[in-house]
């Protein structure tokens, strides 16, 4: 079967490349010390955290505004232009837009950006009061740009499934609309929202191509700290520290995938 | 996320078979009387956070050196050489991926189905690992493989960002495609037409081309749409291993304080990208009503 053979030469082999890089030294002796040193230096301990950080708030952040438009557009006329705007709008934003974003947002929100100056003429002046597109938080608002359409990608097929006539029934049944979605809507949502939030998190955590576009290899987030371990050459042995730092971050998606299908298998149970 | 499928593309089924095979039938739902303050709310609040960067982008863009407003950052792309020959690199890696894609996977799709229904998990898994790579990841390892490659690989492949970042692009659009040609494959009765063009004395290659590929136009082509906007996107494999594509080229001006160059260059992109895909659910949509009309 060619299709094998195609994944197994330019998957694989990659894959294959990585792995061995990681775990052998330039003598090609079997080692942990790439680990053990990913460990070990501050600036690599600092890139995992703040890459934790800002793939946790934006993921929350995601699910929360996500969830509520997804939830607003599903209500709305089924069918019509606002669906099918939406599904092709929240496509290009979740899937493919990185770069372009990052320059929305430098091009909005930057030191010159028209935000900015609209909002200074009005007497808001952000740079002053210490915010930076280049931060973590800048970069974190421009993941939501992201994050918040791939939640309505991912949650709005339950919330479809949610029907109808288990809200009627409740209601016919005396139940007040508040205790209608304590009782029935979120037990049954909750673990498709869980999941959701599950991949948004690994889609922050492996994402950078908008780190690359709006700040470059200078951000303290480990694929960038990749990008500089394998392109700069400041430390010794870098490019195999980028390789176990690799290793470690499919390691981290391969957490988040487990989680995913554990809480998708709950899912199933009362939708489709 | 980002560009590349990532890990996002793990829930992309459900999208791409909307996208690729028209909406769902409509269900029936409690009609709202009048507008709610939590879906004003939040309307009001996407507008703001997801239209007004656009909004923003696109003034931004139309400013001129001298100050004055115009069309001059939009002009680039025919009198930036730079610019032009990146899209051209660029276009034709989409084009060169979006047809290996299709020889690839369409085969495959309906062999699996027609002789090897067991083998489809297997399937759904392998087109999902790209996911588990993150893009990164995935340029680190080229990056180390360009480096200590045999001279004739080099020669070979590395040394022309076609051949280069081509079979890897392919690679990354799996997890996208196989839903879409998939979702295509299923929605017609493969086994009947197969069986009629293979009676009938056509070859196997006869009876993809001319029998399955024009009943599943819509999701072929929703699969190679999909490889276009990804392989115009990607930034990070091309920008690791130093190849000058189209968005690497739309950094590089920014760090040459081009910004509204960029940021022109990018609304370009956001624009035809969001054609590709709205054209597509568009196609779904007409195909749809064809196809049940035709099946009774």
């Amino acid at each position: 079967m060619p299709f094998a053979g195609y994944m197994v030469v330019f998957l694989g082999i990659p894959l294959y490349v990585v792995i061995h890089g990681a775990l052998t030294t330039d003598s090609n002796q079997l080692t942990l010390e790439n680990f053990k040193l990913t460990f070990s230096y501050p600036s690599f301990r600092l890139g995992f955290e703040n890459s934790v950080i800002l793939s946790l708030w934006t993921s929350l952040a995601g699910a929360v505004f996500g969830i509520w438009l997804a939830a607003a557009v599903v209500t709305a006329r089924p069918g019509g232009a606002l669906h099918r705007i939406t599904q092709s709008a929240s496509g290009v934003f979740a899937y493919f837009a990185g770069v372009p974003l990052a320059f929305a947002f430098l091009a909005a929100l930057g030191q010159i950006g028209v935000a900015t100056v609209l909002l200074k003429h009005i007497g808001i002046d952000l740079y002053a009061h210490g915010f930076n597109i280049s931060s973590m938080l800048g970069v974190g608002l421009c993941y939501v740009y992201f994050q918040v359409p791939l939640m309505i990608i991912l949650i709005t097929p339950a919330l479809q499934g949610l029907r109808p006539e288990w809200q009627e029934a409740a209601l016919g049944l005396g139940a007040s609309k508040l205790s209608y979605l304590r009782h029935v809507a979120v037990p049954v949502l909750l673990p498709s929202v869980v999941g959701a939030t599950l991949i948004l998190f690994g889609n922050a955590f492996s994402a950078y191509a908008t780190a690359l576009a709006l700040v470059g290899v200078t951000l303290d987030i480990i694929p960038a700290q990749i990008d500089n371990a394998i392109n700069g050459n400041v430390l010794v042995n870098a490019d195999r520290l980028g390789l176990a730092l690799g290793v470690e971050m499919i390691f981290v998606i391969l957490l988040v995938m487990v989680g995913y299908y554990l809480v998708q298998r709950r899912a199933r149970r009362w939708l489709r | 996320m980002s560009v590349t499928p990532g890990l996002g593309g793990l829930g992309a089924s459900e999208w791409i078979a909307q996208e690729v095979g028209g909406a769902p039938e409509p269900v029936r739902r409690r009609r709202r009387g009048r507008p709610r303050l939590w879906r004003v709310t939040i309307f009001a609040l996407a507008a703001i956070f997801f239209i007004g960067p656009l909004l923003a982008a696109f003034k931004y863009s139309l400013l001129e050196r001298s100050g004055s407003y115009g069309f001059a950052n939009y002009g680039q792309i025919i009198s930036n050489p730079a610019v032009r020959t990146s899209l051209l690199k660029s276009l034709e890696i989409a084009g060169a991926a979006s047809i290996i894609v299709i020889v690839l996977m369409l085969p495959t799709v309906v062999w699996v189905r027609l002789r090897q229904p067991k083998l489809t998990p297997t399937l759904e898994l392998v087109t999902l690992l790209p996911i588990v790579i993150p893009p990164v990841v995935m340029a680190a390892g080229l990056e180390e493989l360009q480096l200590n490659a045999p001279q004739w690989m080099v020669s070979l492949v590395f040394n022309h960002p076609l051949t280069a970042l081509t079979p890897f692009y392919v690679v990354l659009a799996m997890p996208f495609c196989y839903r879409a040609i998939d979702t295509g494959v299923r929605a017609i009765d493969l086994h009947t037409l197969v069986d009629a063009s293979r009676n009938l004395g056509a070859s196997w290659f006869r009876t993809l081309l001319h029998v399955v590929l024009p009943n599943v136009q819509t999701a072929v082509l929703g699969a190679m749409f999909l490889t276009v906007a990804l392989c115009l996107g990607e930034v990070v494999i091309a920008s690791l291993m130093l190849y000058n594509t189209f968005p690497v080229e739309l950094v590089a001006l920014n760090l040459n304080s081009q910004l509204g160059v960029s940021v022109a260059m990018s609304m370009i992109t956001l624009a035809f990208t969001f054609l590709l895909l709205f054209t597509l659910s568009f196609l779904a949509q007409r195909r749809h009503g064809r196809t049940t009309a035709r099946a009774l």
